[in-house]
């Protein structure tokens, strides 16, 4: 009998860490102690925010460095690297440390000068829980995964599909469902190559969805 | 105004898809639990209108939500009208009789008051004493409303003895943090869209409201919302106004009261009145705190909402007006740097010229004010509802109740 996929939505309680940084070197230490949780929120919850970003990269270091170090080439290096392809967030901590001491090694750190001649805001560390909310809505097939995924909240996606580090292999993959309850390893394959760096929630739904429709049309 | 309060289903159609869902399967795991509001006033101010929307919501979702607010007499209050210029960054002397008067009132109000909740809130500076002298069960927070970018370290050495007793605090913005041995959570203020001051008005209610204010509406109207406070700007507001009008016709609403908790707000209003002497144009309308209705008003026929505020916790007159779907210039100040996001929902600014300039180019360019206050409007229900505030409420108190 086919396990249904629960979808799940979420809501992300964040939290400052009352920890700042003032330049390169004090975000570079700052990175190497804070929680893993902190380096997850700065480098994955900006889809979750809004539509309309207000920043640069959706990536809290490399905006930051860019936008109130003014550092662009730190900042065009930290925000090149996808958090999406490292299943270990302390790999992740380690390459952003990389490229922050590469580059401290290389190059006096930049004068800090914000937008009005004065010193710009310091970088606040933070943090989240994300609380997970089971939404109640269930998919046996591919038509009712299809049906609800075109009215769920759009933390469901983001859950589903932004979280790989806590969810891969899980019964909240939608990847792994489909290709272990529905036996449909191609599409399975094809949604594992959605790349959510530098995608909106929405956008990301509308591909997952695309991915889908063409399956269910070959189906028939 | 509206005599029957709107129900969680009338957000449905108003919130984003399944906000509202997502709200009530996250009260249920806190169904029963007894919550506790305190702030020093029941009239005007953002906190006041927040309790008022929050305490029947929050009832509808399960939970045991109370509200107490603080007594005091004309001297505390001056004192934390002081503490809460202080704390946003002003230079204010405190004598010992001053933080006595603060301390004693908070005392008796400790034993006044029942206190006693699975979650007690303790809305900004007034109340933060409280808990030295209350007995304690549930979780205590301290709520903060206020910009604490930089705090006065007398004012706020002297706050921190009481606030590091809290379980947690929230601040609106992660700048406001301070070094506290507690975690420290960042919440946004919100609106409520079906509140009187917010809801949906017809052309015929719009009219009537502005011609009992009599504001004709023979030229773009250009307004501010807020209490009469210096924080807020109102005199860099006419100076902006007068610069834009020089080439650009316009009128210009300043609207606001007090609050009671606020005795320095006739100082400034004289102020206001004083620089706008002569000018048929600008129209100071000192509003009771129940003119909700008359606000909203305001806001629908303005063509520019404007927010000059240099030191903001929030601005919720910000969201009121990118709700509206109209176009905001607010100061480069706080939570408005939040709300927002330059050029895309709004636009913000950092002197009167840039304000000036601001207003012109909206006026001068009609489709470019649309195009930014349909994104506001969108921006606002995306991130500054009630629903989505009080699923923060929730899930805090989920979390520390774990």
């Amino acid at each position: 009998m086919t396990a249904p996929f629960e979808f799940v939505a979420c809501l992300q309680l964040r939290e400052m860490l009352g920890r700042t940084a003032w330049d390169e070197r004090e975000l570079l230490t700052g990175i190497e102690h804070v929680p893993a949780d902190s380096i997850y929120y700065h480098t994955h919850s900006s889809f979750l925010r809004s539509r309309y970003p207000s920043a640069p990269y959706p990536n809290d270091f490399a905006t930051w460095v860019a936008t109130q170090v003014r550092d662009p080439v730190l900042g065009e290096r930290l925000a090149v690297v996808d958090p999406f392809m490292f299943d270990d967030l302390e790999l992740l901590r380690n390459a952003m440390l990389a490229i922050l001491d590469d580059h401290l090694q290389a190059e006096e750190p930049a004068p800090r000068v914000g937008a009005v001649g004065r010193a710009g805001e310091p970088f606040h560390f933070m943090q989240s829980t994300i609380i997970e909310v089971p939404t109640g809505v269930r998919a046996r097939t591919l038509g009712e995964f299809a049906d609800a995924l075109h009215h769920v909240d759009v933390s469901v996606i983001f859950y589903h599909m932004f979280r790989p580090v806590m969810n891969s292999g899980t019964v909240s993959d939608p990847a792994q469902w489909l290709e272990r309850e529905l036996g449909l390893p191609a599409l399975a394959g094809r949604v594992r190559l959605l790349n959510p760096y530098a995608r909106d929630p929405e956008g990301l739904r509308s591909d997952l969805l695309s991915l889908v429709e063409e399956a269910r049309e070959r189906e028939a | 105004m509206t005599a029957i309060q709107p129900s969680l289903r009338d957000y449905e159609g108003v919130a984003p898809p399944g906000s509202v869902d997502l709200l009530r399967r996250l009260a249920d795991r806190v169904r029963g639990r007894s919550m506790l509001h305190v702030n020093s006033t029941r009239v005007g101010g953002g906190v006041v209108e927040m309790l008022e929307r929050y305490i029947p919501l929050l009832s509808e979702l399960g939970l045991e939500p109370r509200w107490e607010v603080l007594n005091g007499s004309d001297e505390f209050f001056h004192v934390t009208k002081s503490f809460h210029n202080a704390l946003q960054g002003q230079e204010r002397d405190f004598t010992d009789e001053m933080l006595r008067a603060y301390v004693e009132t908070n005392r008796a109000n400790a034993s006044r008051l029942d206190l006693d909740a699975d979650a007690v809130f303790i809305h900004d500076p007034q109340p933060a004493a409280l808990i030295e002298f209350a007995p304690r069960r549930g979780m205590w927070i301290w709520r903060c409303h206020i910009d604490m970018s930089r705090p006065q370290r007398e004012a706020w050495n002297f706050l921190r003895r009481y606030v590091t007793q809290y379980d947690a605090a929230v601040f609106s913005l992660p700048k406001y943090a301070q070094r506290l041995p507690l975690p420290q959570f960042l919440i946004h203020p919100s609106i409520d869209p079906l509140a009187d001051k917010n809801r949906e008005l017809s052309d015929g209610e719009v009219v009537d409201v502005l011609a009992r204010l009599v504001v004709p509406r023979d030229k773009p109207i250009l307004v501010q919302v807020s209490r009469f406070d210096r924080f807020k700007d109102p005199v860099g507001v006419i100076e902006a106004y007068r610069l834009a009008k020089r080439s650009d016709d316009c009128r210009l609403v300043l609207a606001g009261g007090g609050a009671d908790d606020d005795p320095e707000g006739a100082a400034v209003l004289a102020d206001v009145r004083e620089a706008a002497r002569g000018d048929s144009d600008i129209h100071v309308l000192v509003l009771p705190p129940t003119a909700k209705h008359e606000i909203n008003a305001l806001q629908h026929a303005a063509a520019i909402i404007i927010q000059k505020s240099t030191r903001e916790g929030f601005g919720l007159t910000v969201t009121e007006g990118m709700w509206k779907g109209k176009p905001v210039i607010g100061g480069a100040a706080g939570g408005i740097a939040v709300q927002i996001v330059d050029g895309v929902t709004g636009y913000t600014v950092n002197s009167v010229e840039g304000c000036a300039f601001r207003i012109s180019y909206l006026l001068r360019n009609p489709d470019a004010a649309r195009r930014v206050g349909q994104n506001a409007r969108e921006h606002v229900r995306e991130n500054f509802l009630i629903t989505r505030d009080l699923s923060e409420h929730v899930a805090l108190i989920i979390s520390l109740l774990r």
